[in-house]
């Protein structure tokens, strides 16, 4: 059978799995909707959790960004799983114990103010959006591939099948059906993974693989940094960027973590404070599980993409390299006419004198996405059909959980942090949920539409996402626990310099045509949120100074949350 | 609940608090990017030792952290008496 009939198979396979669940695991009333009635047990949290937290962008984009970053992809490994930690000591206890719906809730009772709880929803509402824009692009490409359809129809199918699933859902059925997401896509993962260990250096574990030897003796690694040399690339194991953005953007990610709504939101969901911290490690082990894996794949995939493509006949590349090509991913461009893939460096000046210009070569011929990395990965390995269709469904698991989970805290946004708590607080139960479902379909179209046009990368657009969460929640949050001090106009001003100052950043550089060298410090839009963070820090306590301390009862509160003792079940009122 | 027995329960919590992120810090930030180059002339099996860190040990000492943590909370939270039923 070929590719695309075993990934019909497999992908209505496990579609009809999720649909299954997400009916029998319905949401009847606001609490099922928002925080699963608060009943989830630890490990099934922290498998819904980890398929909620991986999306697109560490499934199909991270290890293809890594194949090609090499030592500085450790910023997406070590960003997108050390704030775990964070969460597990600083956030998850005292959150879960605090007991509210959402993280809106949080920042507006501990600073009592309608005001903060609306400049948080906006925060929330604008980091998710972000984060669900690099979804559609992800689910766009898986759907492209599968069903050989040009990038935007792929954008277009993918904006049906999650609206009709996280609609339907709420966060009850949404955990259960990420439970069955996280087993579809973790065994996605490591299958081809494992394979293409076998196949290079003889070792089914991929963790130690990577570090094993090819056939001819030499260590993968150490060829992989032959290979890059001969290319005029950086080595592949040694720092390439300054150590200052390598360290900023690891920060923003990692901080950004400990600050994303639909993260958080998660320990809402467990039923003690116990459990909410051992929620995080269980959440860890899992994501562990493929963050791993990720930095193995990619050099696999790197290895194996120069072998295939440097100086071959374009006329003799196997098929997926067409089959990439069709979906406008992949571009070869003949520049010297001699009818074979020249694949290098062209922008190191010194290779391009030294090697390129004798050897007849006009420049790089071949533009590839990174976001195809990893769904081409096990075709250029020559795997069988069915792995290849196994990557699709997992890639699309990925995608769907996650863009699910962030609609659902989009639309708790809308319906109960906007409409309940401040509109129009009269509102039923029934008129909730439904807002909470207009609010979803309007979101996932407008996001679809950005995903057609995206301004980067996946994990690029996912990045921006977490400096913009780490700029504007984590310091609001951790002083809302670690200080009895903090005040409302503290936090608040700190929450508006530190996101409005990110996304100017960000803005500036993606969209209006800002250059590299303009960077302040050297640092990338994708690390400036730690920035952000550090001004939201000093703004806050700043303003803290010149304003009254919160009323007493607020450091009650405060004193209250940090027991774990008599945490009750998470209520919205 | 007697206040100043709280105050101490808080104390030791930001005490274990302070020494895991030390380790987590030093770590990620330490051996994965800033002595990450220094790291990598020490080679161990296929691995430079600093590349290492960076892509694969960090992520193994996180998990570590955090069970040690869920571990000592949950003696503390019983040897003062706040540990939820």
């Amino acid at each position: 059978m070929d590719v695309q009939i075993w990934t019909f198979i497999i992908v209505g396979i496990t579609f009809a799995i999720y649909i299954g669940v997400a009916i029998w695991a319905r949401a009847g009333s606001t609490a099922e909707f928002y925080v699963a009635g608060g009943g989830i047990h630890p490990i099934l949290n922290g498998m819904a959790t980890a398929a909620d937290w991986m999306s697109a962008a560490s499934f199909i984009s991270m290890a293809g960004l890594i194949s090609f970053m090499g030592y500085d992809g450790a910023q997406y490994l070590m960003g997108w799983t050390g704030g775990y930690v964070l969460l597990a000591l600083l956030l998850a206890p005292y959150l879960r114990k605090f007991g509210k719906f959402t993280v809106p809730d949080f920042i507006g009772e501990r600073y009592y103010s309608q005001t903060a709880r609306i400049v948080a929803v906006l925060c929330a509402i604008f980091v998710s959006f972000t984060y669900v824009v690099g979804q559609m692009k992800g689910v766009g490409i898986a759907f492209s591939r599968f069903l050989e359809v040009d990038f935007s129809t792929g954008v277009l199918i993918g904006v049906g099948i999650v609206f009709f699933y996280a609609v339907l859902g709420g966060m009850k059925g949404i955990t259960y059906t990420q439970v069955a997401q996280f087993c579809v896509l973790i065994f996605a993962y490591l299958v081809p993974a494992i394979f293409i260990s076998v196949i290079m250096v003889n070792n089914p574990i991929p963790q130690l693989g990577f570090g094993g030897n090819l056939s001819d003796g030499t260590p993968l690694l150490t060829k992989l940094d032959l290979l890059h040399t001969d290319l005029g690339f950086k080595e592949y194991t040694t720092q390439n960027k300054p150590t200052i953005d390598l360290f900023f953007v690891t920060a923003a990610l990692m901080l950004g973590t400990a600050g994303l709504p639909h993260v958080i939101v998660r320990f809402f969901t467990v039923p003690k404070v116990s459990d909410a911290r051992k929620s995080a490690g269980w959440a860890l082990i899992f994501i562990a599980l493929l963050y791993t894996t990720a930095p193995a794949i990619a050099a696999f995939a790197r290895t194996n993409l120069i072998n295939t493509v440097d100086n071959k006949e374009y006329a003799s590349l196997p098929g997926w390299f067409n089959n990439w090509e069709k979906t406008g991913l992949l571009k070869f461009e003949d520049k010297n006419g001699d009818g074979k893939v020249q694949y290098y460096n062209d922008q190191n000046a010194a290779f391009v004198a030294s090697t390129a210009d004798t050897k007849g070569w006009k420049g790089n011929e071949l533009t590839i996405d990174r976001d195809i990395m990893v769904l081409a990965n096990p075709e250029i390995a020559n795997l069988p059909a069915w792995v290849i269709a196994l990557v699709v469904a997992g890639g699309l698991a990925a995608a769907l959980s996650t863009a699910a989970g962030l609609l659902l805290v989009i639309s708790t946004s809308i319906s109960h942090d906007v409409l309940k708590k401040w509109l129009r607080p009269d509102i039923s139960e029934k008129g909730e949920l439904r807002a909470a479902r207009i609010a979803i379909g309007v979101a996932v179209v407008i996001a679809g539409y950005a995903g057609m046009n995206p301004p980067d990368y996946v994990a690029a657009i996912v990045a921006f996402a977490f400096g913009l969460a780490a700029a504007s929640f984590f310091p609001a949050i951790i002083m809302g626990i670690f200080s009895k001090k903090m005040n409302m106009q503290g936090a608040i001003a700190g929450m508006i310099v530190g996101i409005t100052f990110t996304a100017t950043y960000i803005i500036y550089f993606k969209f209006l045509g800002g250059t590299k060298d303009q960077y302040w410090w050297g640092i990338s839009p994708e690390g400036i949120g730690t920035l952000g963070m550090i001004f939201n820090f000093i703004v806050a306590v700043i303003v803290n100074k010149f304003t009254p301390p919160p009323p007493a009862h607020i450091q009650e509160i405060v004193e209250d949350i940090r027991v774990p003792r008599g945490s009750g079940k998470a209520t919205g009122h | 609940m007697p206040g100043k027995n709280l105050q101490e329960y808080w104390q030791k919590n930001l005490r274990l608090l302070a020494i895991l992120l030390t380790i987590w810090f030093l770590v990620s930030y330490g051996c994965g990017i800033l002595f990450g180059e220094a790291l990598n002339n020490i080679q161990i099996g296929g691995f430079k030792l600093g590349f290492w860190f960076a892509q694969q040990g960090s992520i193994y000492v996180f998990i570590i952290i955090i069970f040690v943590y869920v571990n000592k909370m949950n003696k503390l939270d019983r040897e003062y008496d706040v540990h939820e039923e």
